[in-house]
């Protein structure tokens, strides 16, 4: 019983709530103390301070805070205010004192340390549960010592792993686009943060209307569409080499760029000869190859490959107005899976295969929501004056979108987050306003 | 009175073009330095009307852009009244150069906005063309929703914004 029930307890809210009807959202929510209806009922954690080495106090410290905000952050925890703590931990090979942990309600405790090792920040985690005094995970883990947020995101993706069964995600970045100048001349440029916010930095693109990122599947390239001289063409740039390269001369405007998942090809839409029309075609990147993956008297857009790279979803207004349709990626009849009241819009599959999450445009209002790849089970996650552009997390627990909430001239685009249930929806801190989130994998 | 203080406005305006034209004059061409100077002193300044064959006229007497319905690429009656002025217009100054922008409204998804602001530019395109106008003075863009011209939350501000914009790329009399 004890922490073992609760660990079990925790489990089942996450994984039945994708299929839980969406409640309605209280402030109260977030204090319910028994996990029913798919609502998630936070664990109290305790996150004691990390021990330093000398000179290492401020990066221990940090180290810690970046933990505690990752959990928080995420909505399945609790941080307990270290301020309540009762114990000091003053040895970290020492069993705490499991007593004085329960005392302050923490369920788990995460103690640590941080020190210089030959030129390495070396940082040590134990995770505890506190009713049984069982360690459930620990590890030691080393790195130069700018990368102190990042062992904190390693750290924090195996605790979460311990407790929820879930794949961590904080070790992850966002590339986006940062919104800066007057709306009617917005300068939009390529920006990247770590999932959390932090270390958000312009990408060193040339261009003031750059659109539409997406990460290559090693996170080191980056598709997107930019305004040049002429029409808007899609390109790739390599982060590690900063080349740009074109994908494809064409003629027309090409746009809505993504990677498949084997990232040996870009899916993308081109506009037809006679300017009415968008068919999909996919860039083997290779080859050079360019195949024709629709052929329609339509707009046929906003392509994504499933993560087995076996199919696509995109949405097309060949029926009358967009929807969300779905085909083999080798081609032929592409079958139509959203029925509901208004449009459907930018489908992306979740890393997992099992739903595609959409952008929604009904009753004035624009909506992001996820649906399974047959178009059933569809659940609106948010809703508001403008909602667009989900993206997943690699574990498919989280997805991202940007949100502009109006506001005349002086309005702009924030990035949220929001867990697949509807709960904990977020807005994910950047410098400027920012639109068109796409999330990394797990970085290596 | 109201109609005295517009009135020498416009013509302090007319004066800073001319200005701007005669420096742009006497780069290219250090020999033509009296050309701004005269078209610049012509009737037309006094009489307070933008000079024939030049962006402002095409901008003020033509109209430069037209608009469209919710998620629509039809081209209204407003819309191909004003086309035709244009048609009109163009053919009367067979040098200048069009770049047809189309645009889209907030209210959409950015890339089916791109693919929508497309076919608005070519609506406008094809018109023009269908009007005598040759292709090969005519070049198109979408900018979807990325370049909005009114700023509010409102259908007054979209309405605005759901428009095909005909920008003269070459060839205006600048004089």
């Amino acid at each position: 019983m004890g922490m073992m029930l609760n660990r079990r307890k925790l489990i089942t809210a996450v994984g039945a709530a994708p299929f839980a009807a969406l409640a309605a959202r209280s402030p109260a929510m977030a204090l319910d103390v028994d996990v029913s209806g798919g609502k998630i009922n936070p664990l109290p954690i305790a996150i004691a301070p990390f021990l330093a080495g000398s000179g290492s106090e401020e990066v221990s410290a940090e180290v810690a805070g970046v933990i505690a905000n990752n959990l928080g952050r995420c909505g399945y925890f609790s941080p307990l205010p270290p301020e309540s703590f009762i114990e000091r931990i003053s040895d970290f090979e020492a069993q705490p004192n499991m007593q004085s942990w329960r005392q302050v309600q923490a369920q788990a405790l995460v103690t640590g340390q941080a020190y210089m090792d030959g030129g390495k920040l070396r940082v040590s985690f134990k995770l505890f549960d506190v009713n049984s005094g069982q360690v459930l995970a620990s590890q030691s883990l080393a790195a130069g010592p700018k990368l102190s947020r990042r062992l904190a995101h390693r750290i924090s993706d195996q605790i979460y792993q311990a407790l929820t069964g879930f794949e961590g995600y904080f070790d992850t970045r966002i590339v986006y686009i940062d919104e800066s100048g007057p709306k009617s001349q917005r300068i939009k440029k390529l920006a990247v943060m770590d999932q959390d916010g932090f270390n958000a930095h312009e990408l060193p693109v040339q261009g003031d209307l750059l659109l539409t990122p997406r990460f290559s599947p090693t996170a080191n390239e980056v598709t997107f569409l930019s305004f040049g001289t002429g029409v808007p063409r899609v390109y790739i740039y390599n982060i590690d080499t900063n080349q740009k390269e074109i994908v494809g001369d064409f003629q027309n405007m090409s746009f809505a760029p993504r990677f498949s998942p084997d990232g040996g090809r870009i899916i993308m839409s081109l506009q037809s000869d006679d300017g009415v029309n968008s068919n999909l075609f996919e860039m083997n990147l290779q080859s050079r190859q360019l195949r024709q993956v629709t052929n329609v008297a339509a707009i046929n857009t906003a392509p994504c490959y499933s993560p087995d790279g076996a199919y696509l979803a995109f949405e097309s207004d060949r029926g009358g107005n967009q929807q969300i349709y779905v085909m083999s990626a080798q081609g032929g009849e592409a079958q139509r899976i959203t029925f509901g009241k208004g449009t459907y819009s930018t489908p992306v599959w979740s890393p997992d295969g099992k739903w595609i999450a959409f952008t929604k445009n009904a009753n004035g209002k624009f909506a992001i929501g996820v649906m399974k790849p047959d178009g059933s089970g569809e659940r609106i996650l948010t809703e508001g004056y403008h909602n667009e552009g989900p993206t997943w997390a690699p574990n498919s627990r989280v997805i991202m979108f940007f949100r502009d909430s109006g506001g005349g001239e002086n309005g702009g685009p924030h990035l949220f987050s929001v867990d697949v249930t509807g709960y904990n929806e977020q807005q994910v801190p950047t410098p400027e306003f920012s639109s068109d989130p796409a999330w990394s994998p797990k970085l290596n | 009175m109201m109609m005295t203080s517009r009135m020498t406005g416009f013509r302090i305006a007319l004066a800073l073009t001319c200005a701007i034209s005669l420096a742009a004059c006497s780069k290219k061409n250090p020999n033509g330095i009296n050309a701004g100077l005269n078209g610049g002193s012509g009737s037309d300044l006094a009489a307070g009307a933008p000079a024939p064959g030049s962006v402002q006229e095409f901008q003020t007497a033509v109209g430069d852009r037209v608009f469209f319905q919710m998620d629509q690429v039809m081209l209204t009656a407003d819309a191909q009244d004003t086309l035709r002025k244009q048609a009109n217009w163009l053919s009367q100054y067979p040098d200048v150069q069009i770049q047809i922008e189309g645009h889209a409204d907030e209210r959409g998804t950015r890339e089916y906005n791109l693919s929508l602001s497309a076919r608005r530019a070519t609506a406008v395109r094809n018109f023009l063309i269908s009007e005598g106008i040759a292709s090969r003075r005519i070049s198109s863009i979408a900018y979807g929703k990325e370049r909005p011209a009114a700023l509010c939350d409102a259908e007054e501000c979209w309405s605005q914004n759901r428009r095909a914009v005909t920008v003269i790329t070459g060839g205006a009399r600048t004089s």
